[in-house]
């Protein structure tokens, strides 16, 4: 089974958790807000964002409900839990670790 | 300094509480995907539905026609049911819901054909029934500790010589042993001992024992009820106490705790009950004993060191082996045998764990068994295993098409897995409420006399270890039934299989996995076979061995009169001629015998030693089995009388003695003489020369399978004895005829006691090595039918099976001219091969097999070609027989059906 590559693993997460820091929101709007956010670069596959989005429910780091949309639709809306909140902070240190590093190789080399 | 610390259990208490409601969301969520998953699938579909409408609007809105947006659309959203499959993963349902899954599509697919379902179940119970039968045995002997404390560190003690390998002890050795070695805990003697128990209508036979006082505490065995005995109640003079067994207490006493004070009058003496022994417990070395008194050496026998009546059991001292310890016995019975030459000459001391005695006798019987049931589990499971194959293969588009619609080959293989499973739990549990009944109907078939000596065999049934053994069969057997399609899944190419319609090439590898199979299961079923064809020759050597005597209208009874009462010779001897008479008055009654220490084919009694006057001696000794009997014993038995003459009235207590020899005895010790005239010296006696008077054919004194040995008979009249044993001719009608004859004992004296009242036949048939033999030989015999029957099933499954998928070929054969005859030859020739390959990978196993059962065979080798010889061929017949069957339709294919079929 192909795994999304658009995306350095486990990223995703990170960007999912950190989009439902703003206000619970629906898969589709996640993607949006993803894509519009980073300028248009990512583009996050519907392929990728709803396995990702089941196992971050699974792991107990959001919960999900379903309620009307903007367009007055049911859709499912994802809330950052308060473990999610914990994890994204883990995340999010730890990507600006990583992040820092490799910008510290890319430049020096 | 207080404030962190509590912080940190604060945060701890958070943390652990924020767990625990984590904890708990998750199992809601999991259990909900996994109870209510369709409508979690459900959602999730709307979800994507949602996802992809509004990807569509967004097309739209950029100008993309309806069409052109939902194309785009879809598109991005590739393999949606991937997706799907993905998002259901990630739901974490998979591991059960998949079993689940599984399990429901297996029974599915076993129900839409019932007969492959039926027919498999039924065929791995056979092979799991009868392994867990003969399991049963093995775990009740074998497996099962014995019922005492730490029974592994318990050892019997006996004394051996050159001729005979476990001989009792006397009181003296006993005494001695005990106080000089170094190596036992504890040390004390058992003897089984029939009692006369007094009732209140008369005298009844009581099965006992005699053991020293430490006995019951040596076993680490405590009374239920009341106490053990106290040491020095082994004292001549001690009060006369006795301990129950539990049966007994139950059924005659009727369980009441006021037994204890009562008296018991056995032997004509009262004795007070002390105790009641738990229940379960069982000392087989002495078969059922119900009434337990202390071993007071009052008896005669008990004072004389060269009269040996007891054994010895002992609890090792911590750490040592069963091999040091008898290092330090040897020395003792070495010293006693410098100290006593007369009585100890020769007598070396010898020991076996308590085990090994008890069950050892029967252990390479149940090994056998064991294996037997194994090898028909191994052909039912391969059996059963060619038909998943056959079934596998029809199923390859099936597997090709589901591996194209995205299923994983490791859900293909939990898929079969789960078939493999279901079939083979089906299997196990038939198989186990069939073994309850085969084991009860085993049991019954042990014969009482048998069963005495093997009392761990009564509560035998379905029970822990078996339903864990039941299972154990299960899963390995699953294990092996999910291998044929997972070989095939690996293997299998997946265009070749959807490409592959019916025409046939491709089903070669499996053809030729299915006749590997084949080939294994004949060889094993030719090894089942010979092992049957020579264990029944075994039965049928055994059955026919030359007893010396005429079996049939023989009647045998046990006698055994009171000694207070019959205390001397001439009441004795009048007794007797009056029991004699009596029963020969009866109807239907030609003759009467008696003999002292056992009738023909029970085993051996006492013995006696001797030498021979006249010869160079040097203080060896012979030893031979004593038989005391009446005139007109031999003449009842038919024994043939070769030499000299019988026992006659002229015989009396006061006349010379005289002695009659066997065949064996002239022959070992009068090679080339005329045994008749000789003379023997006995050492127990007063030294008086015994002229031998006669020579009788040697009669099958012992088992059935044993070397008859030199017998000794003298008068009864004088040698006389409280017990003997009655053999009556009777001229038909036996059955009838033995309760006359115990009313008939019972009406000259009511304290007199016949027991074990038994035709000759029936003690044959019953008799340890005739129940040993009849049991292996039907049972080894059920197995090697079953494995022959399954194996030739299994080989025409493959032949037919070759013969459809080779249609066309012999089609497009036949219309190029191929006779009939060449179909047959092509057909039988490849059937015929996989019979040769078996039979002779059959053979070379059967070989070495036979090997193994060496110790068991009566009057037959283990490597008997004329039995290997004839089990190969009737294997190859029967196996060429089923071929014949789809060679034939093989024959009559009609090329033109054959090819337009295509």
């Amino acid at each position: 089974m192909s795994k999304p590559t658009d995306l350095v693993q486990g990223t995703l997460d990170l960007l999912i958790l950190r989009m439902l820091a703003l206000e619970p929101m629906h898969g589709w709007a996640i993607a949006q807000r993803i894509h519009q956010m980073s300028g248009e670069v990512l583009q996050v596959g519907q392929s990728a964002l709803y396995p990702c989005l089941h196992k971050l429910e699974q792991n107990g780091w959001m919960r999900s409900e379903w309620a009307a949309s903007e367009n007055n639709r049911r859709a499912k809306y994802y809330t950052l839990t308060k473990a999610g909140r914990t994890a994204l902070d883990r995340e999010v240190a730890q990507w600006e670790r990583l992040s820092g590093a490799i910008s510290m190789i890319v430049r020096t080399a | 300094m207080g404030a962190p610390v509590r912080s940190y259990f604060d945060d701890c208490a958070h943390c652990l509480k924020f767990t625990a409601m984590r904890l708990r969301a998750i199992l809601r969520l999991r259990l909900r995907s996994l109870f209510s998953g369709a409508r979690a699938d459900r959602e999730l579909d709307e979800e994507l539905q949602y996802h992809l409408d509004r990807q569509i609007e967004e097309y739209l809105a950029g100008g993309m026609t309806p069409a052109e947006a939902r194309r785009a659309a879809m598109g991005s959203l590739a393999g949606l049911q991937l997706r799907r499959e993905e998002c259901r993963e990630m739901r974490g349902v998979n591991p059960i819901d998949h079993a689940l899954k599984d399990l429901a599509f297996a029974l599915r697919q076993l129900r839409k054909n019932p007969g492959f379902a039926f027919t498999a179940v039924f065929v791995l119970a056979l092979g799991i029934c009868a392994s867990l039968a003969i399991f049963a045995f093995v775990d009740a002997a074998l497996i099962k500790p014995l019922p005492y404390r730490d029974p592994a560190r318990l050892v019997d003690l006996f004394e051996t010589n050159a001729h005979l390998e476990r001989m009792n002890l006397s009181y003296p050795d006993y005494l001695d042993w005990k106080q000089r070695n170094r190596v036992f805990r504890s040390f004390d003697v058992y003897q089984q001992n029939p009692f006369l128990l007094t009732a209140p209508d008369g005298a009844q036979p009581a099965r006992g024992a005699r053991v020293s006082t430490g006995f019951f505490q040596t076993l680490g065995v405590a009374p239920v009820l009341g106490r053990d005995f106290h040491p020095g109640e082994d004292a001549p003079s001690a009060p006369r106490v006795v301990i129950l067994s539990y049966a007994v207490w139950q059924t005659q006493y009727g369980a009441r705790r006021d037994v204890l004070g009562q008296a018991v009058t056995l032997d004509g003496f009262p004795h007070l009950v002390v105790g009641v022994l738990p229940r379960g417990f069982h000392f087989a070395s002495v078969g059922h004993a119900d009434f337990w008194t202390p071993m007071q050496p009052t008896r005669p026998c008990d004072a004389n060191r060269a009269c040996h009546s007891i054994y010895g059991v002992a609890r090792l001292a911590d750490g040592l082996s069963p091999h040091a310890a008898l290092a330090n016995l040897t020395i003792i019975a070495t010293d006693l045998q410098k100290q006593y030459p007369d009585s100890n000459r020769d007598r070396e001391a010898a020991l076996l764990p308590l085990d090994q005695l008890i069950t050892g006798d029967i252990h390479p019987m149940l090994m056998v068994l064991l294996g037997g049931a194994g090898l028909l589990l191994l052909i039912s499971t391969v059996n059963v295993g060619g038909l998943v194959l056959l079934r596998s293969e029809h199923r390859q588009r099936e597997i090709a098409v589901r591996t194209a619609l995205g299923a994983s080959s490791g859900r293909l293989i939990a898929q079969f897995a789960t078939e493999a499973l279901a079939l083979a739990a089906g299997g196990s549990a038939l198989g186990l409420a069939l073994a309850s009944g085969a084991i009860r109907l085993l049991q019954k078939l042990v014969p009482q006399t048998f069963r005495d000596g093997l009392p761990f065999l009564d509560d035998l049934g379905v029970n822990g270890h078996i339903a864990m053994a039941a299972a154990a069969i299960a899963v390995l057997a699953a294990i092996l039934l999910s291998l044929p399609p997972c070989l095939g899944i690996w293997s299998s190419d997946l265009r070749k299989g959807l490409a592959e319609a019916s025409r046939g090439s491709a089903g070669t590898a499996w053809r030729r996995l299915g006749s590997h199979l084949v080939v294994l299961e004949l060889a094993t079923a030719m090894v089942l076979l010979v092992g049957a064809g020579l264990l029944s020759q075994s039965l049928y050597h055994l059955m026919r061995v030359d007893l010396g005597i005429v079996p049939d209208h023989l009647l045998t009874v046990e006698v055994a009169a009171p000694r207070t009462v019959y205390s001397t010779a001439p009441k004795v001897i009048a007794l007797s001629r009056r029991i004699e008479s009596e029963v020969e008055a009866l109807p239907g009654v030609r003759s009467v015998g008696l003999v002292v220490n056992g009738v023909p084919v029970t085993g051996n009694g006492n013995t006696t030693w001797f030498h021979i006057p006249g010869r160079p001696w040097h203080g060896e000794h012979y030893d031979a089995p004593e038989r005391d009997v009446r005139p007109g014993y031999f003449s009842t038995l038919g024994a043939r009388l070769l030499r000299g003459r019988d026992f006659n009235a002229a015989d009396t207590p006061t006349s010379p003695q005289v002695a009659i020899v066997n065949r064996a005895f002239a022959r070992t010790y009068f090679p080339n003489e005329d045994a008749v005239g000789k003379q023997i010296v006995e050492h127990t006696g007063s030294g008086v020369t015994i002229p031998i008077v006669g020579v009788v054919d040697d009669v099958r004194e012992g088992s059935l399978d044993a070397v008859i040995p030199p017998v000794l008979y003298f008068p009864f009249d004088q040698r006389i004895d409280h017990e003997f044993s009655l053999v009556v001719r009777a001229s038909g009608g036996e059955q009838g005829l033995l309760p006359a004859i115990g009313a008939a004992i019972r009406k000259i004296d009511a304290g007199i006691v016949s027991r074990d009242r038994m035709t000759m036949i029936d003690r044959i048939r019953d008799s340890q090595s005739a129940y040993m033999h009849r049991s292996l030989a039907w049972l080894v015999g059920g197995f090697a039918a079953v494995a022959l029957l399954l194996s030739v099933v299994g080989l025409y499954g493959v032949v037919a099976y070759s013969v459809s998928r080779r249609n066309r070929e012999i089609g497009i054969r036949t219309a190029l001219g191929a006779s009939t005859a060449a179909i047959y030859r092509m057909i039988l020739g490849d059937a015929g091969r996989l019979i040769a390959i078996a039979a002779i990978a059959g053979f070379a196993a059967s070989i070495a097999v036979a090997g193994l059962l060496r110790g068991l065979l009566f009057g037959v080798r283990s490597w008997d070609i004329p039995t290997l010889t004839i089990v190969a061929g009737l294997l190859s017949l029967a196996a060429l027989l089923a071929s014949l069957i789809p060679a034939r339709r093989a024959a009559a294919v009609d090329p033109v059906e054959s090819l337009r079929a295509e």
